[in-house]
């Protein structure tokens, strides 16, 4: 080992020392605990089997699981149409102008994500802003029933996490050259194909880095759908909370976070893939 | 020779700047016109109103007899070739240069054809499946090149087409520019800067000055009878010399060592030489302007009479190689 090599070791280890402690470990119990039997008065059976991990297979769980996947989904999409014109406004206002805009789309991460939730409690609710903006508007009928709804909960989710996709696009399209838009039109495309053929195509990583960023969040979120959601909507991350929490049923629970990560896990491998993808032809550009 | 594109009084302002004004030029079929201009000359902003890039707030662009000043840039049949060539970093040389006839809808067999005959033209067949960043400079700009001329426009713009080469890429490119010119038969308007390349390439030169037009004509005219003192001192080098509220401009070439008759004739100092291979610049200190005229002599002429640094020699001219400016 030279010296370069042993100054490196050394650096990292105060991080590898945290992950290990607060990451690697603490997985590790968690995975272990799901081949455990849960005892008959909750606590743990020190017993071998697989039954927890079979139990996901039923299609009471595996409903939860699509549900999730579905209200995951419907967000990842309206947040990445949303967060992306966003993100192209951003990038062609003037130069001297744009951190200012990506401060303000950032400026909700300097609250509690907890107090941006109750706000939209405050929004929704039968007697809320909303409900109260309606009848100023001369509305007479019953107030409408927005929260508490699917709509409510992937609202929720979409506001808590645009900024990822606003700053994940934000990044391609501001080192995007205006003159290839340009050479488009130039060369007789309309602006629609301009789009569709050169500024998407060129900017589709970021998308996909924004989209990863939000469906990852909001498979496994459990406080919007508890909130917003009245309970109504269950989604994995309320499952989970439920059987460590009010079932004691810690070995399920287990073997549904270890589901989670795992659906989490692979995605984040075939985001980090793609963009490995994509340095890997710039890299061999510059050998060639 | 007809004309094929006609600038009538077109002025663009930005803000309180006005970079174009009431700017009036013909352009012929088939020629090969420069535009040339120090920056801020309103050159680029020129060809940006003719691509279609900006809109002239006065004034007709027409190209064979149709206003064309407000259609945008994908519906005229005007190509640009960009200064930093603009190619599409995700497509292949291939379907850059099909990417403008894909536009026209063409069919399939059509564009294949097309393709591969400028790509044989511009020497790019071997590399018709490369991305634009495994691909040299001097290949990326005949890919830029490739890609306007395939669509066959009525006028060709390039933009400081030979700005990013290297010197001796660039001396060779400005012949093959003009070859290719004239094999396609289209008429190109090259904006430059580079006052040289200019007279190398084309076969009229505009030359610009804060948004107005201060002299057209063909290299010879603007070389030897430059139309204002500017013009004279942009284009080649020129010497200056005061006299009665007049300014004499004489070029270096047409100064004579030891003249055995001239018009006028003036002493000197030699303060600097310079062997240049065919010829010899000398840097003569007289009493005629402040800074030491600037003398060319061929090589065989600088045999004859060998002169040194410090040596004091005769200088003489004829006034006919003189231009007057009262400017």
């Amino acid at each position: 080992m030279n010296a370069s090599n042993a100054r490196s070791t050394a650096l990292m280890a105060p991080a590898l020392a945290w992950l290990t402690a607060l990451m690697v470990i603490p997985c590790g119990l968690i995975l272990a605990l799901g081949f455990f039997r849960r005892g008959i008065y909750g606590g743990i059976e020190y017993s071998f089997t697989l039954e927890n991990f079979a139990l996901l297979l039923d299609p009471l769980y595996a409903g939860i699981f699509l549900t999730s996947a579905r209200i995951a989904g419907t967000a990842t999409l309206i947040a990445v149409v949303i967060g992306y014109a966003a993100a192209y406004a951003i990038a062609a206002a003037p130069r001297h102008r744009q951190p200012l805009l990506l401060f303000l789309a950032v400026l909700p991460f300097w609250s509690n994500y907890l107090i941006r939730t109750y706000a939209w409690i405050v929004l929704l609710n039968r007697e809320g802003l909303i409900t109260q903006f309606l009848r100023m508007m001369g509305y007479e009928g019953e107030p409408p029933s927005l929260l508490y709804t699917e709509g409510a909960v992937i609202v929720g989710l979409v506001y808590n996490y645009l900024p990822f996709v606003i700053l994940a696009c934000y990044a391609p399209l501001s080192r995007l050259n205006p003159e290839l838009a340009e050479a488009s039109r130039d060369l007789g495309a309309s602006a629609f194909t301009t789009f569709r053929r050169v500024i998407l195509p060129m900017t589709l990583h970021g998308i996909a880095a924004g989209a990863v960023f939000v469906f990852v969040l909001s498979i496994g979120n459990f406080i919007t759908p508890a909130l917003l959601g009245g309970g109504r909507f269950q989604m994995i991350g309320n499952l989970i909370y439920a059987q460590f929490l009010t079932a004691n049923d810690w070995p399920f629970g287990a073997a549904l976070s270890m589901a989670l990560i795992a659906i989490m896990l692979g995605l984040l491998t075939l985001q980090a893939m793609a963009a490995e993808k994509g340095a890997g032809e710039r890299r061999e550009v510059l050998d060639g | 020779m007809t004309t094929l594109l006609s600038i009538d009084g077109v002025t663009k302002r930005f803000g309180r700047v006005t970079a174009v004004d009431r700017l009036s030029l013909d352009i012929r079929e088939n020629e090969f016109f420069a535009l040339l201009g120090a920056s801020g000359s309103g050159k680029t902003t020129l060809l940006r109103m003719l691509a279609g890039f900006e809109t002239p707030e006065e004034g007709a662009i027409c190209l064979d007899g149709a206003d064309i000043a407000h259609v945008p840039p994908n519906r005229r049949p005007v190509n640009l070739m960009f200064q930093s060539y603009a190619l599409f970093p995700h497509m292949t040389v291939e379907g850059n240069i099909a990417y403008g006839l894909e536009m026209e809808r063409l069919p399939r067999a059509e564009i294949a054809t097309r393709v591969g005959e400028i790509m044989e033209i511009t020497e790019l067949s071997q590399m018709a499946r490369r991305k634009p960043d495994q691909l040299s400079g001097g290949q990326r700009q005949r890919v830029a090149l490739a890609r306007a001329l395939v669509k066959r426009p009525r006028l060709l713009l390039l933009d400081e087409p030979l700005g990013a080469l290297d010197k001796k890429l660039r001396a060779a490119m400005q012949l093959e520019l003009k070859r290719l010119q004239d094999e396609v038969g289209i008429t190109f308007i090259v904006v430059t800067h580079d006052q040289e390349e200019a007279l190398v390439m084309a076969d009229r030169i505009a030359i610009l000055k804060d948004g107005r037009l201060l002299q057209v004509g063909t290299p010879h005219e603007v070389y030897e009878a430059p139309a204002s003192r500017y013009a004279a001192d942009f284009i080649g080098v020129m010497n200056f010399i005061n006299s009665a509220g007049r300014t004499i401009a004489i070029r270096p070439e047409r100064i004579r060592l030891f003249p055995d008759t001239a018009d006028r004739t003036v002493e000197g100092r030699v303060t600097a030489r310079a062997y240049h291979g065919l010829d010899l610049m000398l840097h003569v200190a007289t009493g005629l302007s402040p800074t030491p005229l600037v003398v060319r002599l061929t090589a065989e002429a600088a045999d004859r009479r060998p002169v040194a640094q410090g040596d004091t020699v005769t200088l003489g001219w004829n006034d006919a190689d003189t231009r007057t400016f009262t400017d």
